[in-house]
């Protein structure tokens, strides 16, 4: 960086707001969309591995070492099938999402007290009914928790993926670079990291509103 | 199908070549660049995150603040601040250890607080009735129960820092990213894939040894318990 260049230049962000905007719209989609996706592979995937104990360590084990894989290397590995689109950075993040969803799908389901299980068992529940409308509810917090660290994570890993030109506002990080300018890569952190916690603080929110039984009473994992 | 296959093979013969394997740009020197900065950050890291957490885990207080620090170090883009750290420092190892300390002390830091958080307090006072003092009851009561869970924090952390310290290549800080950046920028398939598996074979040993690690240190009572972590 040259001399006297200030951290960030307020001037610049002005001239730019518009185009920040969009390079924001375009950056929680990339991280929020993979975690929609995500959840809905982790719930029956959970599911599954809660019936069947057998399933839950070969699946828990699948998905830690895809997200031992680099995200850079997993953007790579897409682009050959997928080109350099959108959906070459959202399966690899959406991937990432199943090492903590899964667990914390299971966990909540582990979570739901056996007399209740029989309650609705007694109660003429079949095993769908009862998943679906006492298993799930009862195991929201402990979901919430997983979403919440994969949505933040997900949203600050967006920026990798701009290595192959779809990063969201990435795009401002390797532009600052480029360019020896500070301000851009401020402005991009600052813009990311207020997007991951604005999103975390609407999940603590909808948590409340879902399980309105529970207040105050959850832990984050 | 077969051009997956095709891949593999081409991969495996970058893997074994032995020009792969000596000199400067060879695996050995990336392999250790890439394990300096992950082992040195993962010694910072575990340094800041256990004595928090163990602090703050034992006396009780701070929790607030120590939830709401995890919450916006984990939001911190990576990538992002290696780009910053360089523009602003120049090129130096320093870039590739903060941001990387920053990744690793939430789970570390969460774990150990959770981990010590979460022992009976019906233990504790039993620890305190039979004499100990405070120190006690957190080296040989509270740290020992919380092992598990703070282990599989460590974990976490150090997979994180395995695969994330490749980003330390794209401004130009080795490691074994090189592969991956160069091979991204040349189009070279074999190159970009053969780099990131040996990155998630060093995940694997991480996880492994973590394993092994597990077995040797945690109370053989806890367990059933850490099993279910």
């Amino acid at each position: 960086m040259s001399d006297g260049e200030p951290l960030v230049r307020w001037g610049w962000i002005a001239d730019h707001a518009g185009e920040l905007a969009d390079y924001t719209g375009v950056h929680l989609r990339l991280g929020l969309l993979p975690v929609l996706f995500g959840l809905i592979v982790s719930v029956p995937l959970g599911i599954l591995c809660h019936r069947w104990r057998w399933l839950y360590a070969p699946v828990l084990t699948v998905a830690n070492i895809l997200y031992s894989i680099p995200s850079l290397a997993l953007f790579m590995i897409f682009v050959r099938y997928t080109g350099l689109t959108e959906r070459t950075v959202m399966i690899p993040l959406t991937l990432y999402t199943l090492s903590v969803l899964v667990p914390n799908v299971v966990d909540g389901l582990a979570s739901v007290p056996e007399p209740v299980r029989l309650a609705a068992t007694a109660m003429g529940f079949g095993t769908a009914r009862r998943v679906v409308q006492v298993e799930l509810p009862i195991a929201v917090p402990v979901v919430i928790a997983g979403v919440r660290v994969a949505a933040v994570s997900s949203i600050s890993l967006v920026a990798v993926g701009q290595l192959i030109g779809q990063g969201g506002l990435g795009y401002y990080i390797t532009r600052g670079l480029q360019l020896d300018f500070p301000t851009p890569i401020v402005t991009a952190i600052a813009l990311i990291m207020l997007l991951a916690l604005a999103t975390d603080a609407l999940l603590v929110l909808a948590q409340r509103l879902l399980t309105p039984w529970s207040r105050n009473k959850v832990r984050v994992a | 199908m077969n051009d997956f296959l095709n891949q593999i093979r081409l991969v495996g013969d970058w893997l074994t070549s032995s020009q792969q394997w000596h000199g400067d740009e060879g695996i050995p020197r990336r392999l250790l660049e890439h394990l300096t900065y992950s082992g040195l950050s993962l010694l910072f890291a575990a340094l800041i995150g256990l004595t928090l957490g163990l602090l703050v885990g034992h006396t009780g207080r701070g929790a607030f603040a120590v939830a709401s620090v995890v919450n916006l170090a984990r939001a911190i883009p990576t990538f992002g601040l290696v780009v910053l750290v360089v523009t602003l420092a120049g090129l130096s190892t320093t870039p590739v250890l903060v941001a990387l300390i920053a990744l690793a002390v939430p789970p570390i830091l969460i774990n150990t607080f959770e981990g010590v958080r979460g022992v009976d307090p019906a233990t504790r006072d039993a620890a305190r009735g039979v004499g100990m003092t405070e120190w006690e009851v957190l080296v040989r009561v509270e740290v020992p129960m919380a092992l598990p869970l703070i282990l599989l924090g460590l974990r976490v952390a150090a997979i994180q820092v395995v695969a994330t310290a490749t980003v330390a290549a794209y401004p130009g800080l080795g490691g074994l990213g090189r592969f991956i950046v160069d091979g991204l920028s040349r189009n070279d398939y074999e190159l970009v894939i053969g780099g990131s598996a040996v990155v998630v074979a060093l995940a694997l040993i991480v996880q492994v040894a973590f394993t092994a690690l597990r077995r040797l240190i945690v109370s053989p009572g806890l367990r059933v318990s850490a099993a279910k972590s």
